[in-house]
């Protein structure tokens, strides 16, 4: 059982901290559209785009996607497990 | 398909911001059920998964890419309410710590990603679970389809939002003519991430796919 879930941490980390190097860096199905028609002009500056980690990067180098990847797959991970384990249900209740 | 801030207005970003809290309480109160010591790490472990695949994005056209957005693989995996929730904190980090998505926009891109994405390809899944109950093959068609909704169902969300209140009054026909065209190719790559995922952990953990719970007989508990 512990195999499993160390095998599946594994591949996300393998994703976000190696994978990611080779994702496309064009606009996706939603930014094409609204870049297309011109809605995009509407779109407004992230309010956090000046922070550390904005954009999968660290400090607007994108040379560190990969680390950024990994701090990503901490942080969900630690959220996650800590709010569905809060939540379950006690087997041995 | 993460919005940024300003596409839509701010009506329309609020009432999306309540129907979000609305939908992730029911979550939150539902999930409870479907969570035990052995799938409340699974739930992390797929939405980390989520979190990761997502960075991944796939070229489709030449100019334009896409990437998975998680709803039917996180619902056939874990159910459809821990599975919002699985989608819904990938959106959160992604749009606290990584600028990726709108803080306005939060509750529109929880709304179509976590929620429509979540029920429709969890409801596309359950029609289809005999099909999902006859094998590999099966399951890998049953998880490429209900993905596949699950993207457009998602795109047609945006579309929805921006006829009722969408910045720069393009003409809907326009917006709509494209979002469903780019994400019926972007569905595809969704379809095939789910499948090889959705097969993969079945062949070493059956038990851990909740749309086959209760399809074949109890499987041993190994710990």
């Amino acid at each position: 059982m512990k195999k499993f879930f160390i095998g599946f941490a594994f591949v996300s980390l393998l994703i976000a901290g190696v994978l990611s190097y080779f994702a496309s860096g064009d606009p996706d199905g939603l930014d094409k559209t609204v870049e297309d028609t011109g809605i995009a002009e509407h779109a407004q500056e992230h309010p956090f785009s000046g922070s550390t980690f904005a954009d999968y990067a660290l400090g607007g180098d994108d040379k560190f996607t990969g680390l950024a990847g990994v701090l990503g797959v901490v942080v969900v991970l630690a959220v996650s497990f800590g709010l569905f384990w809060v939540l379950r249900k006690k087997s041995d209740a | 398909m993460h919005m940024s801030d300003g596409l839509l207005n701010a009506p329309v970003s609020v009432v999306l911001l309540a129907i979000a809290a609305a939908g992730v309480g029911f979550a939150l109160v539902k999930a409870r059920v479907d969570l035990d010591d052995r799938t409340a790490p699974m739930a992390g472990l797929v939405a980390t998964f989520i979190f990761a695949v997502q960075m991944i994005n796939f070229p489709i056209l030449p100019g334009a890419s896409g990437h998975l957005l998680g709803g039917a693989l996180a619902a056939i995996l874990v159910g459809p309410y821990v599975g919002a929730l699985c989608v819904t904190i990938v959106l959160v980090v992604q749009a606290l710590l990584f600028a990726d998505g709108g803080l306005t926009a939060l509750g529109a891109n929880i709304t179509n990603m976590a929620l429509i994405g979540t029920a429709s390809g969890f409801l596309v899944a359950v029609a289809l679970r005999k099909v999902a109950e006859r094998g590999k093959g099966g399951l890998a068609a049953v998880a490429f389809v209900s993905a596949f909704v699950n993207t457009l169902l998602a795109a047609t969300g945006f579309v929805v939002e921006y006829a009722i209140g969408g910045a720069g009054g393009v003409e809907i026909g326009k917006v709509a003519l494209l979002m469903w065209g780019l994400h019926a190719l972007i569905g595809i790559g969704e379809g095939l991430i789910t499948a090889v995922t959705v097969t993969s952990v079945a062949s070493i953990r059956p038990d851990l796919v909740h749309l086959l719970k209760g399809s074949r007989k109890p499987l041993e508990v190994r710990s």
